[in-house]
């Protein structure tokens, strides 16, 4: 008998508890993120997909178009393409293009880099109704990046 | 020119406001009970549709009425149709009897207490006609237990019921309510000297409310995490969103009455400024309550919930009723 009551004590008082807990959650700020509106503060060493470093002595790329990342590559992602210029000691980059359709943002190509001319963008809004809108042309991007 | 017969004027006053005030009841406390929902987990609730989400429940309901009305096969056509309405109009019809302030009432009925709880009843029977009809079988399932969850709980409801009627000794609401005028310690859930368990009479009607109105932890109508939709899982469109306003519905008729059973109705805590608001701030304080209940517990398993039924509230309640009958016999 004296056990039933305790019983019925004890639940009453765990009942009211928790709602003191979620009445004190009521009061507080909501803490959601009204994502397209808002966006979150982006941490330093955010993985975006690779991007150009640009190179400020040079005003231009830093790749020497030795083909290193796209060996290191394992999907396959990066083609690139390079020309000998007059009066130039290396090759020039002339086309750079990344399929992030496949891309698993590993970072091999940014650390096989001998020269660091690649990093990770911080981009983040990517979903595209087209595959097409995926295959980044990474020259054109490092030139109207600001 | 002849005035027209007031009897229709009343009829026609009734319709139009305490139907009003019902559709905007169930529209807007699905918008509460989301807003509710998000601040409790810390979110915000509908927000895109009107300032503050607040044309959410137009939306809604033009989506629902742009729903096709399917009937399934071979389910029986009638019952399935007329199901919603039944679980609809009893809850309108207890609006009938329950006075507002001192002088807003649709009807000032001497039984009315006794009106409202025969509506009840048959918002049982629309939930397990519309589950029949339906011809599936977990709707089946699920119906049974809404029956057998609301028996459990309409015992010691009407015990604990019957135990205000002894105190105030009417069964006329207007009455009732009137009966309690003065500070919130003439409250029949503050009424010691009639029974030192009033407060716990108050707890066993609040829970009884509770699970009558299918809410949660006591919302075996609705499991939808085990039985879909439980007893409306075939209803479309509509059909489903009679069946949600009738829920809602319930719940202002079953708040109504806490409030004028145990809170004094539409008295002022204080003695001072009795009047529609305070009826108001009354039945939406019970609201908000109910509404953050179901934010706080888990659905319980059938058996917690007809064990607390019957171990735990009808004995206290019959406890209560003897006490009562007794102290009542004695001064
Ligand atoms: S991050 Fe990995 S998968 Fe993506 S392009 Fe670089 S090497 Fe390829
Ligand atoms: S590894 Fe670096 S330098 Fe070599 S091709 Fe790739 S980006 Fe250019």
């Amino acid at each position: 008998m004296n056990a039933y009551f305790r019983d019925i004590a004890l639940g009453l008082w765990s009942l009211l508890a928790g709602m003191a807990i979620t009445i004190r959650y009521f009061f507080q700020p909501v803490v959601t993120l009204q994502y397209p509106h808002e966006a979150v503060p982006m941490t330093p060493r955010y993985r975006g997909h690779i991007d150009l470093v640009f190179d400020e002595r040079t005003g231009t790329n830093k790749c020497i178009v030795c083909n290193a990342c796209q060996k290191a590559c394992p999907s396959g992602c990066i083609s690139l393409d390079g020309e000998k210029r007059e009066g130039q000691k290396q090759k020039s980059l002339t086309r750079y293009e990344l399929d992030f359709t496949k891309c698993s943002l590993c970072g091999l190509c940014v650390e096989a880099c001998p020269t660091e001319a690649l990093m990770f963008s911080k981009d983040y809004n990517l979903a595209a109704f087209d595959e097409n809108d995926c295959r980044f042309d990474l020259i054109k991007r490092l030139e109207e990046r600001p | 020119m002849t005035m027209p017969d007031p009897e229709l004027l009343r009829l026609g006053a009734y319709l139009l406001g305490f139907i009003g005030f019902i559709a905007f009841n169930a529209a807007y406390l699905v918008w509460l009970e989301r807003k509710e929902a998000g601040h409790i987990q810390r979110r915000i609730g509908p927000k895109e549709v009107g300032p503050y989400g607040l044309f959410q429940p137009v939306a809604d309901g033009l989506k629902l009425m742009s729903k096709q009305l399917l009937v399934p096969e071979g389910a029986d056509r009638f019952l399935f149709r007329v199901a919603p309405v039944l679980v609809m109009t009893p809850a309108v019809m207890s609006f009938v009897t329950i006075p507002y302030s001192d002088s807003l009432a649709a009807r000032n009925l001497d039984l009315g207490l006794l009106a409202v709880f025969a509506f009840a009843s048959v918002n049982v029977l629309g939930l397990l006609l519309g589950a029949w009809g339906s011809r599936n079988k977990y709707a089946v399932i699920s119906a049974a237990r809404v029956v057998s969850q609301n028996v459990a709980y309409e015992i010691p409801m009407l015990v604990v019921v019957v135990t205000v009627v002894m105190i105030t000794g009417t069964l006329n609401l207007h009455e009732v309510a009137a009966a309690q005028a003065g500070g919130f310690w003439h409250w029949n859930v503050l009424r010691l000297s009639a029974s030192p368990l009033m407060p716990v009479a108050f707890l066993i009607f609040f829970t009884c409310m509770l699970a009558e109105t299918n809410r949660a932890p006591f919302d075996m109508a609705e499991a939808e995490s085990e039985l879909i939709a439980g007893a409306f899982t075939e209803y479309p469109g509509m059909g489903f969103g009679v069946f949600f306003m009738g829920e809602y519905a319930n719940i202002v008729v079953g708040a109504s009455l806490a409030t004028v059973l145990f809170l004094g109705g539409w008295g002022c805590p204080f003695g001072l400024f009795p009047g529609l608001h305070w009826f108001l701030i009354k039945l939406y304080a019970i609201i908000f309550t109910v509404i953050w209940i179901r934010w706080t517990f888990p659905r319980t398993t059938f058996y917690g919930l007809l064990n607390l039924s019957w171990q735990v509230l009808i004995p206290l309640s019959f406890a209560n009723l003897i006490l009562t009958s007794a102290l009542l016999k004695v001064w």
